[in-house]
């Protein structure tokens, strides 16, 4: 799966979780959750098991914990897409 | 010196009405909000009528967010917030956009239990060996607290924010609560309220007590029949009400309506002393939270008018009705007017209270006596006590000015407020 489609998925994933929808709008790989995005902490883990759910994936606690902006997001979902292939 | 204490804000979601202008208009004219429960036939229950409010998705759109909504699993918050954001404008209060909390705002809304059914998924996933899955709104739902957690949020109240828990008296008690809060100048003006539940899990209990008529499941609107010969237990419904509570002068500085002033009441527990158990009142006690909230409110038992009863349509009407009468010394004829909304809307457990109060509140705002439904055939236990005339079944159209409103709960606890119309003076 290419970046930029699953920058898309992943925008499609976080849109209910942010109020900021103009920084939504220039996310790149750069955009930071927190900061960028403002989305509340406590919704992390609830934008982790949508992510699980659409990639048909399962992340470890301590892929959760470096989950905080979209490239480390991405990377993660690429390793594991990779994992369940092999 | 103490301050006087009014409301000037409703909101209500009842199975009779989604606001207050409908809920209004149902009491007024006796309309029902008891319908047949298919989900408590196929899950088997004895009582298989119930009441819950019908709110579309485009009404609770209004109130929550897109994701406050992704997960919501608790009908009791849902009521609790609609009811209390309802209340909130009604009393022409604004909603706080700055980021100092409003600091003599606050919030007392009670309830029994918190977002059951979010628990009850919650419960099965642990137990799947699936924690991890729950999300993150496991606890802000199901805490008791999770009402006002909700509601100050999107208000802003900066006072005290808290959830009280008295099981059918929670209501009643939330209002004195703040009224007490005011009168003692801690805040100016607080939202007092109460939630509940919907649904099997929160009801089953109640089911496997044999409190619940189970005659009438072919005849639901005719279920719920408070102080009748054949009344045969209580029908389970849900709800929440609202009240915006405010200091007197606060309420003139702002030009606020006003609808009713709170002159007092009491709360208190029979101790499971006596006759008092787990679920039966002590009557003693019962007539003694009466008579201190007359003492408190520095009325009569005289001045009293309409007594909005408890009344669950259990075998204990008739208790009850024998226990206003010895607080009050008033009987047969010279007994106040008295009625009971359960006949209507049910039993709506810990909302029932506050339902109860915005009723008894619109009464005196609005000069009618509310008729008593489903209670065409009185119990001649109560017939003993006070005059048929005093139990209305059809709406009377007369200015009242002084309620006494109590409801009792499990446990063996009370409460009682004395409600007085407000006239501009």
């Amino acid at each position: 799966m290419n970046n930029e489609k699953m920058i898309n998925d992943l925008k499609e994933i976080i849109t209910p979780y942010t109020e900021n929808k103009e920084a939504l709008n220039s996310i790149t790989e750069q955009t930071d959750f927190l900061v960028d995005l403002k989305i509340n902490s406590a919704n992390l883990v609830d934008i982790i098991l949508d992510i699980e759910e659409k990639f048909n994936i399962e992340i470890d606690n301590d892929s959760m914990a470096k989950m905080l902006n979209v490239k480390a997001t991405i990377a993660i979902i690429q390793e594991k897409l990779a994992a369940n292939a092999g | 010196m103490d301050n006087r204490v009014v409301i000037t804000g409703l909101g209500v979601v009842a199975p009779n009405g989604n606001n207050l202008a409908e809920f209004t208009h149902a009491i007024k004219n006796g309309v029902s909000g008891i319908k047949f429960d298919e989900e408590l036939a196929a899950l088997n229950f004895s009582c298989q009528i119930s009441g819950k409010p019908m709110l579309s998705a485009e009404r609770i759109q209004n109130y929550f967010t897109e994701l406050e909504l992704k997960n919501l699993d608790s009908t009791g918050i849902l009521y609790g917030v609609i009811a209390g954001m309802d209340a909130w404008q009604d009393a022409g209060l604004a909603l706080n956009e700055s980021d100092e909390p409003f600091y003599d705002y606050g919030a007392i809304f009670g309830t029994g239990t918190s977002g059951i059914d979010k628990f009850r998924k919650a419960i099965y996933k642990i137990d799947e060996l699936q924690v991890k899955r729950l999300g993150s709104t496991v606890v802000s739902q199901t805490m008791a607290s999770g009402i006002t957690a909700y509601l100050s949020g999107k208000i802003g109240l900066g006072n005290q924010v808290t959830t009280n828990s008295s099981a059918c008296a929670t209501g009643t008690e939330s209002l004195l609560m703040a009224y007490e809060r005011i009168k003692a100048g801690q805040a100016t003006c607080m939202i007092a309220g109460s939630t509940s539940d919907s649904g099997p899990y929160i009801w089953g209990g109640f089911d496997a007590m044999k409190v619940c008529t189970y005659k009438h499941n072919h005849e639901p609107e005719k279920g719920s029949r408070p102080m009748s010969t054949s009344a045969s237990g209580f029908v389970p419904s849900s709800g929440a009400g609202a009240l915006v509570v405010e200091s007197l002068s606060h309420a003139l500085q702002r030009g606020a309506k006003i609808y009713a002033e709170v002159l007092g009441g009491n709360v208190n527990s029979g101790g499971q002393r006596g006759l008092g158990t787990m679920t039966a009142p002590n009557p003693t006690a019962v007539q003694h939270c009466i008579k201190n909230a007359i003492k408190n409110a520095q009325i009569d038992a005289k001045d009293i008018d309409l007594v909005s009863g408890h009344l669950t349509a259990t075998a204990k009407d008739a208790l009850e009705i024998e226990n206003w009468v010895k607080a009050l010394n008033r009987s047969g004829k010279d007994f106040p007017y008295i009625n009971g909304i359960k006949g209507m809307i049910g039993h709506t457990l810990s909302a029932a209270g506050s339902i109860e109060c915005v009723a008894a509140v619109m009464q005196l705002h609005k000069n009618f006596i509310m008729p008593n439904v489903n209670c065409e055939d009185l119990n001649p236990d109560i017939e003993k006590l006070i005059d048929k005339s005093c139990v209305p079944t059809q709406l009377i159209n007369q200015r009242i000015s002084v309620v006494a409103k109590a409801n009792f709960g499990f446990g063996d606890v009370n409460a009682c407020v004395i409600l007085k119309r407000y006239d501009n003076e």
